[in-house]
């Protein structure tokens, strides 16, 4: 067993690309679940929009990464409006039900053969559509700390992507302490009070809906530019409910919470892996039990299993407020 | 007697080439894959989803790289290739059977790009119905039986996922695993154990009306009610749930779909316009009539009566003197049983893979949602619309879009009628 090895994956992805990529899909269901109490399914579909437009607009229509970037906040607007204008008139659980569909059909287009020219099918895209990014990279050598290791270009995306992370907590903070915020809060706790103050509570939905997905899709230009490549298949119903456990996880309704979440979230999920691995590797566990090409479905099991038991005995997560979230109203 | 025979399955599981599309984790972790040996891969089937066995596929790459591969009996190929580059994979068109072709005859070579060793590379050859094969009406006849026996199988999970959602309020997402419940015991039953399907399929619905249906309601979601647990939080449990058999699912069974010893290549017969398999017409019987034998229970029973009346108000109908725990409890089991035959149904006609349930909860959930949530008719009508929209849509879209335009009119009667085709405006708001 290589502890050292295990601690020093663990930690990397702890605060490496998958973590900023998680965080920011939480930050913007925090918005939505955790401030406006919509049950948005469809994060996966918002995180897809803003990296396929940045790989489609650079790699098919040779634009400006840059402009790919606006691009893509654009669309993920398109898509916010899109979704929301006939569904947030719905209860609660149709309005999950529509998202999971929406976020479905945008991953089976990007991945049909008949897009194949465009969008690249179940291949996705691959290319350097990135350059432009990894042109500015100040980083000549990577890290290689005992306990921390990146390659140049993997440092370089961690480094502007916390910045970027950084920045959208501050521009949350803001927001939900305003009066626009409490508003939000207001609706999540009693959307007929607020109707009754002559407030036009779509109106704010719509927006909370549009914020938060733009900030998902900034996690998809993440997504997209840390491996220069865009695969359909990541941008699965899977990926919106482990954002959903890093929210969870972290507590909703609170600022920092998403970003806490991520990091315990990622640095559990690799250090099981790695430790797992190494001990069937090793024969501390029997073959028999478990093989090695299994200890990624044992890891996804205990997601299941961890989301479950969060839920049931600490809906509130590590650092929220019982009271702030009140998860147990009916319907 | 279950769990000593876990031991022996586990032995079965194989390497889940699923997970190593996932993605997750290996950019950042870096893990040591680069000895593990690379495919490029795919599954060749119809759009009926039966496998083409006997096929050609070779791939040409850098080093004057060639290597070929035939579609083994459930149409699988795979190629290994020894470094990442770009290959270049092409079909055996002459060696498809007769009236199947591919569905765009410019995508007979595709380039698979390997862009690393450790992950494997999926291609997809769409095939369909040969151009000469079909009249646009003998497609379109064929189409529609297909779509009815899809509405069937949407038709006997929805009930069951409605069901619990007027009787408790729980949106359950983890339903779609009870049709792969039913399904896989069918398989270890009738391929591990060795049973015949016709007596493996009666235990297999036993089993899951007791695990599914019983088991899960005592175990957990009664608890669960007792807390006073919300509707919110139940359902996000529920996903937590799936995510937990799924993957439990795929440690047990790995990630290849696989087809039941019994009756695997069935020709079809022809009646009339349509083809038939001779196990689909028998499942698709035994479907219907429980279908109608659980409709018929639900609206004369004391049961089924006592199950409305829960579903319209817990508190009323507990005060005169219905025990609601019991109602609810049977609620699960009928589910359960009607889903876990669900499953059944598309195992003995295509396989079984631990995302059967998975890839068609989604259709069940719009099918409940357009019939209007809770209301018994809503999910049967509800699911005769999903299902023969689906198969009739590839008349005009491509038959790999089908879901997508299931989903699109889903979003699109939401947007007209919000309660659904038949539910109470009161449901919504």
């Amino acid at each position: 067993m290589d502890f050292l090895f295990i601690t020093q994956q663990s930690l990397s992805a702890a605060i490496g690309v998958n973590t900023i990529i998680f965080a920011l899909a939480a930050i913007g269901l925090n918005m939505h679940f955790g401030y406006t109490g919509l049950l948005n399914f469809g994060q996966a579909g918002f995180l897809a929009v803003g990296a396929y437009s940045v790989a489609v607009a650079v790699v098919s229509f040779n634009i400006s990464l840059w402009i790919a970037l606006l691009i893509g906040i654009g669309n993920s607007i398109i898509l916010a409006l899109l979704l929301g204008i006939p569904t947030l008139r719905l209860r609660a659980d149709y309005l999950a039900i529509v998202t999971i569909a929406a976020g479905e059909i945008i991953r089976q287009i990007a991945r049909s053969a008949t897009f194949n020219d465009t969008l690249g099918g179940s291949d996705g895209i691959t290319g350097k559509f990135g350059k432009e990014f990894f042109d500015l990279n100040p980083f000549s050598e990577g890290l290689n700390l005992p306990f921390l290791r990146y390659t140049p270009n993997d440092l370089w995306v961690v480094v502007v992507g916390w910045s970027v992370v950084a920045l959208i907590l501050a521009l949350m903070w803001l927001l939900v302490n305003s009066p626009w915020g409490r508003l939000l809060k207001a609706i999540r706790e009693d959307e007929d009070a607020v109707r009754s103050l002559g407030k036009n509570v779509y109106l704010y939905k719509i927006q909370s809906l549009i914020a938060g997905g733009v900030i998902g899709s900034i996690g998809g230009f993440v997504y997209a530019l840390s491996r220069q490549s865009v695969q359909p298949d990541n941008y699965g119903t899977a990926l919106t409910f482990f954002a959903y456990t890093v929210l969870i996880l972290g507590g909703a309704a609170r600022v920092m919470a998403p970003v806490a979440g991520a990091v315990i979230f990622w640095f559990l999920l690799v250090f099981v892996e790695q430790f797992l691995r190494q001990a069937v590797s090793a024969g501390y566990i029997p073959d028999w039990l478990i093989g090695v090409n299994q200890v990624g479905q044992i890891r996804f099991m205990l997601v299941g299993l961890g989301l479950m038991l969060l839920m049931i005995f600490r809906p509130q997560g590590i650092f929220g407020d019982r009271k702030e979230l009140a998860l147990d109203a009916r319907a | 007697m279950r769990k000593k025979r876990f031991g022996a399955l586990m032995m079965f599981a194989t390497i889940a080439t699923t997970l190593s599309c996932l993605g997750f984790g290996f950019g950042a972790t870096g893990a040591a894959s680069a000895a593990t040996p690379t495919f490029i891969q795919g599954t060749l089937i119809d759009t009926e989803k039966n496998p083409l066995p006997g096929v050609g596929i070779s791939a040409t790459g850098p080093n004057n790289f060639s290597s070929t591969s035939i579609t083994d009996s459930s149409g699988k190929w795979q190629i290994e290739v020894p470094v990442a580059a770009v290959y270049e994979v092409s079909i055996n068109q002459e060696q498809l059977p007769d009236g199947q072709a591919l569905t765009d005859p410019t995508r007979a070579t595709i380039k698979a790009n390997v862009i690393s060793l450790g992950f494997n590379v999926t291609i997809l050859f769409p095939i369909g119905p040969g151009v000469e094969k079909a009249s646009d009406l003998e497609r379109g006849a064929q189409l529609l039986a297909d779509g009815l026996i899809l509405a069937l199988v949407i038709a006997l999970a929805a009930l069951g996922l409605n069901l619990v959602f007027g009787t408790t309020g729980l949106t359950n997402f983890a339903h779609g695993e009870l049709l792969t419940l039913g399904g896989l015991l069918t398989y270890y039953l009738s391929a591990i154990v060795g049973l015949k399907v016709i007596f493996a399929v009666p235990i297999a619905v036993l089993l899951s009306a007791f695990i599914g249906g019983y088991l899960q309601d005592k175990v957990l979601w009664q608890p669960l009610r007792r807390r006073g647990t919300g509707l919110i939080a139940a359902l996000i449990v529920s996903i937590g749930l799936a995510i937990l058999i799924r993957y439990f699912f795929l440690f047990i069974f790995g990630g290849d779909t696989r087809q039941l010893p019994e009756y695997a290549g069935q020709d079809g017969l022809t009646i009339g316009l349509v083809s038939i398999t001779p196990k689909s017409i028998i499942t698709s019987s035994i479907g219907l009539a429980m279908l109608i034998a659980a409709t018929m229970w639900l609206s004369r029973s004391h049961m089924g009566k006592a199950s409305r009346a829960v579903a319209d108000n817990p508190a009323l109908a507990s005060s005169s003197g219905i025990e609601v725990e019991r109602v609810i409890r049977a609620v699960w089991i009928l589910g359960a049983t009607l889903a876990g035959f669900a499953g059944i149904m598309v195992t003995i006609n295509q396989g079984v893979s631990f995302v059967l349930g998975q890839d068609l909860l989604l259709l069940i959930f719009a099918a409940v949602t357009l019939g209007g949530l809770g209301t018994i008719n809503g999910a049967l009508i509800g699911s005769l619309v999903i299902g023969v929209s689906i198969q009739l849509s590839t008349l005009f879209i491509p038959t790999e879009l089908k879901y997508v335009g299931a989903l699109a009119i889903l979003i699109i009667i939401l947007l007209v009628r919000p309660q659904g085709i038949l539910g109470k405006k009161g449901r919504i708001g």
